[in-house]
């Protein structure tokens, strides 16, 4: 099964495009978090995770091969050349539904990077691996601050309970497989989407009712980010900040 | 005439890790190579964290050095495999960690002791610190905070 470099470049796009626009999300607590501690470890994760764009969307650069680099890629595309999952668009919200939206991602990073370390494309291996080293810290945090909080006074319980409301119909988008994903996945370059849920319903359900806080039920689940199809109306605003600088001041450098 | 290899790794040894000045980026484990490819020196730097952002200085710090021993054709390049470690901090550099305050990492996911007063009554504020490698942990006895190395 051979594929093609345009889809090899879509999926790196999937997979630096999450890191980026997350890490840009969490990058806006910077300066603003509840307690010093937590202002450094948001600003920790977020540089962790704009770090691995760099080598998500260097390699999505270089298999392009059209000359751009993963700059070129982060600072002057349009929202319907983004592909990451709708899900680390949304807005940051409250600090607990930061860290809802934070875990939520983590329990699915987590999985995808541990399948990717055995992708049969090497480059992605590699990448997988130095990134799920940061990424356990990650989802250590995250889950510990969501239990903290859920389990936590009744005000912050609401709030929690609140968030994960808000933010469940997001998850069903990183697991339903498209046809890109079947392709990466008959590949052996990436892992069944599908497959991957069992894992992370375990781990999502067990610090869940370790939070005590409630799922919501139904499967209705938001799609059209990874595809790129229709991202919700706050990733072109999140753009307008992110991308500034070098829309105001093309080629600008230090 | 090219200067041998073992001199070069002598030369990076005295090249201090910008946040932490106390030890050398060969303490670091981040140097993983040193070659030449004809008249060309290869030097292969891996990131310990992938955004760490000292990263693009020390390769900046490691040519400076090189060109100051008369090395004039430096090529540095970004190795990401097999991924950095904490087990590739050097015995040297442990020790010296020590000294300035930063309590070295340790397979069991915590300080063994405390770096100020060596009391083992130990607890962890936060699994993120002031730089990407370290975690911010207090001594229950001499009521100090300081900087844990983290192990990955």
């Amino acid at each position: 099964m051979s594929v093609s470099s345009d889809q090899l470049f879509e999926f790196l796009c999937r997979m630096g495009d999450n890191t980026l626009v997350l890490g840009h999300r969490v990058s806006e607590w910077c300066g603003h978090a509840p307690v010093l501690e937590e202002d450094i470890a948001l600003a920790n994760t977020a540089l962790d995770l704009i770090g691995q764009t760099q080598m998500w969307l260097g390699l999505a650069a270089e298999v392009e091969g059209k000359g751009r680099s993963a700059d070129d890629l982060a600072m002057l595309r349009d929202v319907w050349d983004f592909r990451n999952v709708l899900l680390v668009e949304q807005p940051n919200g409250d600090f607990g539904q930061t860290l809802m939206r934070q875990f939520l991602f983590d329990a699915w990073h987590l999985a995808m990077l541990k399948a990717l370390m055995q992708s049969s494309e090497p480059r992605i291996a590699e990448i997988a691996a130095k990134a799920i080293k940061e990424v356990q810290y990650h989802v250590e945090r995250s889950a510990d601050t969501v239990i903290g909080l859920g389990d936590g006074t009744s005000e912050s319980h609401r709030r929690m309970q609140a968030a994960l409301d808000l933010l469940y119909p997001y998850v069903g988008e990183m697991f339903v497989p498209d046809a890109l994903d079947d392709l990466m996945a008959e590949a052996g370059i990436a892992p069944d989407l599908a497959a991957l849920r069992g894992g992370y319903d375990a781990h999502v359900g067990q610090v869940m009712a370790e939070a005590t806080l409630t799922l919501p039920e139904g499967g209705f689940a938001h799609k059209g980010g990874k595809s790129g199809f229709q991202h919700s109306e706050h990733l072109g605003h999140m753009l307008t900040q992110m991308q500034w600088m070098q829309r105001a001041y093309p080629g600008a450098s230090w | 005439m090219r200067p041998r290899e073992e001199e070069i790794w002598g030369w990076l040894d005295a090249v201090p890790d910008p946040e932490i000045p106390v030890i050398s980026v060969v303490d670091l484990g981040i140097v993983r190579g040193v070659a030449w490819a004809g008249d060309t020196l290869e030097v292969a730097v891996t990131p310990t964290y992938s955004g760490c952002p000292a990263t693009s200085v020390i390769s900046m710090d490691i040519e400076t050095a090189l060109r100051d021993r008369g090395v004039k054709d430096i090529r540095i390049k970004t190795q990401i495999s097999p991924p950095w470690t904490t087990e590739w901090l050097s015995d040297k550099g442990r020790a010296r960690l020590e000294e300035y305050g930063i309590a070295p990492p340790r397979a069991a996911g915590g300080p063994e002791r405390c770096p100020h007063c060596q009391s083992t009554k130990v607890k962890r504020i936060s699994q993120f610190g002031s730089t990407p490698c370290k975690a911010q942990w207090r001594c229950e006895d001499c009521l100090e905070p300081f900087d844990y190395f983290k192990c990955i």
